[in-house]
């Protein structure tokens, strides 16, 4: 059984992911099934967002959804007002959620656990109301059409779905990676240290609020990145976007992937986008499903389907270690005495 | 090394900690004792900046801290242990104390980005130390262990590598022996001894009265946010007015 | 004059609705330290259980609330005991996911059974009393006087009973509370039964001049938040100040103005706050 398991932990695992990704459009029934991945492949791109600033950092953000609908609007926005280019339009777009968040996360980050969620669901629905109401920017209720694909600079049509595909595949491995690059780190050890408890964290020398913004940027950036690239997909948008239950959605997929982990976000958001997909009936009721779940998940099972399988896996590899070599070392004494400081 | 002058911190209309001077040595091991709702938590509170003093003021090596952030406190040298330390549990014992040295370290998100030489030295520079303090809390051996799998005494022996790993010149150690066993004090009285051997300043509250005054320099009492009394072990045990709190409160600390 | 009385009239109107709402979360929040983002979910119910007494069931407009208002209230405690209780232990971001939970179950229950239509809910009161060219169309009437009415009952029920002054020991110190022999999970069902009610009840006061739909809740739990910080998480006076002052707010504010960004007031007056003081506004310093 533990080896079994050590498959998917091995280094290997992540390149036959890969492969099973890239082959993925080839064994697709149908152009739409490679369309709908691509889509479950860019909302996890966000949810990675989510992760780095909820599951690593341990601040609940409930804007998370108003940031990717930011981020969707601004590349709408230059490309179908201005006539931006897609690519310098897609930038600002990454940039403009980096901005907006780094506002907020200054002023709200400084909020404790409740308030903050308080503060970022608030600052969600503001964002969709002004989205909806101010008419002059955003079209309101009308949306925005028009909106560019990708630029493939006349080697690649990013308007077809599976060269699209492959460029939200490329996104969502860089996201990936960096992520991975992040949880590893220092720096994200130090995200990590902050969710253990602030004043913890503060008395190992931790700068709260330095660290909380950073990672509040990093998130909305990932979700502003995914927005524009959503826009750049479906090429027509409107306030629903922006529509807070998109950040249900996102806490969802999270929650049961596994918070705080490399592939929960992956996991979780292909995982219940293809079962809600398959369950075409679920489609409109689907919280009457998972609503309940949450509630059961959190209870039950709060490190999600990825969190617990690494846990387990842990656990029975410590098992497994103190049964091979029994350490034959004095616990209590610590002969071997550095000096200290 | 650590010196207080006139502190006081109030809540409301309520003082929890009132006009205390007190000035603690090097190297020294110096206990604050006193009923519950004392204010003894609040004093270190002050101390390591997670509070900032209504009045007063705190020197550390002659540095008046009592204005910095908390943060800033530790990296000038002030490490300290919780009634209740949240460690991650799912993660192994030195994976818990890599962060600890994270203060002595600048890599950014740059730094990251890149994989820069920077980061790599500076982790590995964590790592090491994380080891270290972890061999002078004697646990080198469950440096692999899950945290969810080893005792109530070992998680208080990591709280205290997780200090250690700061490089701190004073540690405060807030209630470092409850809910462990005699058998088990005895060891952590042992390695709080040798923290102070190795040249740190250390200051613990503790409810255990056996293991402060064989281990203590120096005991300061608190009552109601208060000094009664300061002095050596023996010294406060003779003290009428230590007497009379103890037992005019529940007896919390009779033990 | 008149157009100014329309104005103290509907601020006065939206305070009292928003004090209902506002009421019941801060019982919760002050009791177990909850967030109860499905509190907005728990007025939809309640409107939407109201609307089906009265036209499915043809019952009357009063009987209907107080039947909507117990239905609410046992919701309310099945939330406590099958969701927050055994989440009491958990770190604090569980309860607040798990209330989530609750709140997407709830919506996407009623829109099954009802579709994401907007309704109309009758009411015997839709007649409009004229005094001296003041115009007061009775259903707002009936919501100031019945919230008010509802807001004193609860006073008296905190202060002058047992069962009531259980709640404020408990809200005041859980484990005093707990010396002194209260029982923490009756008092937690009871405060969560207390809370449905109330949102039941402001949502068939409010759902006559306004609509009966699955997302109603959403702005008006949003609202009774900006409120809760506004006055302080937990303090009883603090809501129903608070909820005033933003229903004032939003009255005077979408009159001289703009109505489309009547809304936005709320929330950005939240964001002034917490930015100024993160505690809110009326928090004491401690802690």
């Amino acid at each position: 059984m533990r080896r079994f398991a050590s498959l998917f932990t091995h280094p290997a695992a992540r390149w036959v992911l890969l492969a099973l990704a890239l082959g993925f459009p080839f064994v697709a029934s149908s152009e739409y099934q490679v369309y709908v991945m691509a889509t479950a492949f860019i909302w996890a791109i966000a949810v990675y967002g989510l992760n780095i600033i909820t599951g690593y950092c341990g601040q609940l953000n409930l804007a998370h959804g108003g940031f990717f609908a930011v981020g969707a609007y601004a590349l709408a926005i230059l490309t179908s007002d201005h006539g931006w280019n897609f690519w310098p339009a897609f930038l600002a777009a990454g940039l403009v959620s980096a901005a907006l968040g780094a506002a907020v996360g200054v002023v709200s980050l400084r909020l404790k656990e409740h308030y903050f969620a308080i503060f970022t669901l608030c600052v969600g629905f503001i964002i969709y109301l002004l989205i909806d109401k101010w008419e002059a920017l955003t079209h309101g209720a009308i949306g925005i059409r028009g909106i560019a694909a990708p630029d493939g600079f006349g080697l690649v049509d990013f308007s077809q779905t599976r060269p699209f595909y492959y460029l939200a595949l490329g996104f969502l491995v860089l996201a990936i990676w960096f992520a991975g690059r992040l949880a590893s780190s220092l720096l994200g050890r130090t995200f990590m240290a902050i969710r253990n408890g602030d004043a913890l964290a503060q008395s190992l020398g931790i700068d709260l609020m330095r660290n909380k913004v950073l990672a509040f940027v990093l998130s909305t950036t990932y979700a502003g990145v995914a927005g524009a690239l959503y826009a750049s997909m479906i090429r027509f948008i409107g306030p629903e976007e922006a529509n807070p239950n998109h950040t249900f959605d996102m806490i969802t997929y999270l929650l049961i992937g596994g918070f705080g982990t490399l592939f929960g976000p992956l996991a979780g958001t292909v995982g219940v986008v293809w079962i809600t997909q398959s369950l075409q009936f679920l489609e409109d009721y689907r919280m009457v499903i998972f609503g309940p779940l949450i509630v059961v998940l959190v209870i039950f099972m709060p490190r999600g389907v990825v969190g617990t399988f690494l846990g387990w896996k842990l656990r029975k590899d410590a098992e497994a270690a103190r049964a091979d070599a029994r350490p034959g070392v004095d616990g209590m004494s610590g002969t071997e005495v550095k000096p200290h400081a | 090394m650590l010196k207080v002058e006139k502190l006081t911190k109030m809540f409301g209309g309520l003082a929890a900690v009132h006009d205390v001077s007190v000035e603690f040595e090097a190297r020294k091991i110096n206990a604050i004792i006193g009923p519950n709702g004392a204010g003894k938590s609040t004093f270190f509170n002050l101390i390591s900046g997670l509070r900032k003093p209504t009045s007063g003021r705190i020197l550390i090596d002659g540095h008046d801290v009592s204005r910095l952030r908390c943060d800033r406190v530790a990296r000038l040298g002030v490490g300290r242990t919780f009634q209740t330390t949240h460690l991650f549990e799912q993660a192994t014992v030195l994976d818990n104390l890599i962060v600890g040295h994270r203060l002595r370290t600048r890599s950014g998100l740059w730094d990251v980005l890149i994989n820069s030489s920077r980061l790599q030295r500076e982790e590995r520079e964590c790592r090491e130390k994380a080891r270290e303090a972890l061999d002078f809390v004697g646990l080198a051996h469950l440096e692999n262990r899950v945290v969810l799998d080893i005792s109530q005494e070992e998680r208080k022996r990591v709280a205290f590598a997780l200090a250690l790993a700061t490089e701190p010149k004073l540690v405060l150690l807030d209630e470092p022996a409850a809910g462990v066993n005699p058998e088990e004090t005895e060891g952590l009285a042992r390695l709080i001894r040798k923290m102070a051997e190795h040249g740190l300043t250390v200051c613990l509250i503790e409810h255990k009265m056996d293991m402060i005054m064989g281990l203590a320099d120096k005991i300061m009492v608190l009552n109601y946010g208060e000094k009664i009394a300061e002095g050596t072990p023996a010294e406060i045990k003779a003290n009428p007015a230590v007497i009379e709190a103890y037992l005019g409160s529940d007896h919390d600390a009779a033990a | 004059m008149n157009l100014l009385f329309q104005q103290v009239l509907n601020g006065l109107t939206l305070g009292s609705i928003y004090g209902l709402v506002a009421l019941g979360l801060t019982l919760v929040y002050g009791i177990l330290h909850i967030p109860n983002f499905a509190h907005g979910a728990l007025y939809m119910v309640g409107a939407f259980a109201s609307y089906f007494f009265m036209t499915d069931l043809g019952l009357h407009y009063w009987i209907a609330m107080l039947l909507s208002g117990g239905v609410v209230a046992v919701l309310a405690m099945l939330c406590e005991r099958l969701v927050f209780h055994p989440l009491r232990n958990a770190p604090p971001i569980h309860d607040k996911i798990a209330a989530i939970g609750i709140l997407l179950f709830l919506e996407a229950v009623v829109q099954m059974f009802w579709g994401s239509d907007f309704r109309r809910m009758a009411s015997p009161f839709g007649g409009i009393l004229r005094f001296d060219g003041l115009i007061i169309p009775e259903q707002r009437l009936l919501i100031i006087v019945g919230a008010f009415t509802l807001m004193l009952a609860l006073h008296l029920f905190l202060r002058k009973t047992m069962l009531g002054s259980t709640i404020i020991a408990m809200a005041q110190s859980r484990e005093g509370a707990f010396l002194v022999g209260i029982d923490a999970n009756r008092v937690a069902m009871l405060t969560f039964a207390i809370s449905g009610m109330l949102a039941a009840f402001a949502a068939t006061l409010y759902a006559p001049i306004n609509l009966v739909y699955p997302a109603m809740g959403h702005l008006v739990i949003m609202k009774a938040f900006v409120i809760i910080v506004l006055g302080g998480m937990g303090s009883i006076p603090g809501a129903i100040v608070g909820a005033m002052i933003l229903g004032f707010a939003e009255s005077f504010g979408g009159f001289y103005l703009s109505s489309d960004y009547k809304d936005i007031i709320a929330f950005s007056l939240l964001v002034v706050i917490l930015s100024f003081r993160p505690t809110g506004l009326f928090a004491k310093g401690a802690h």
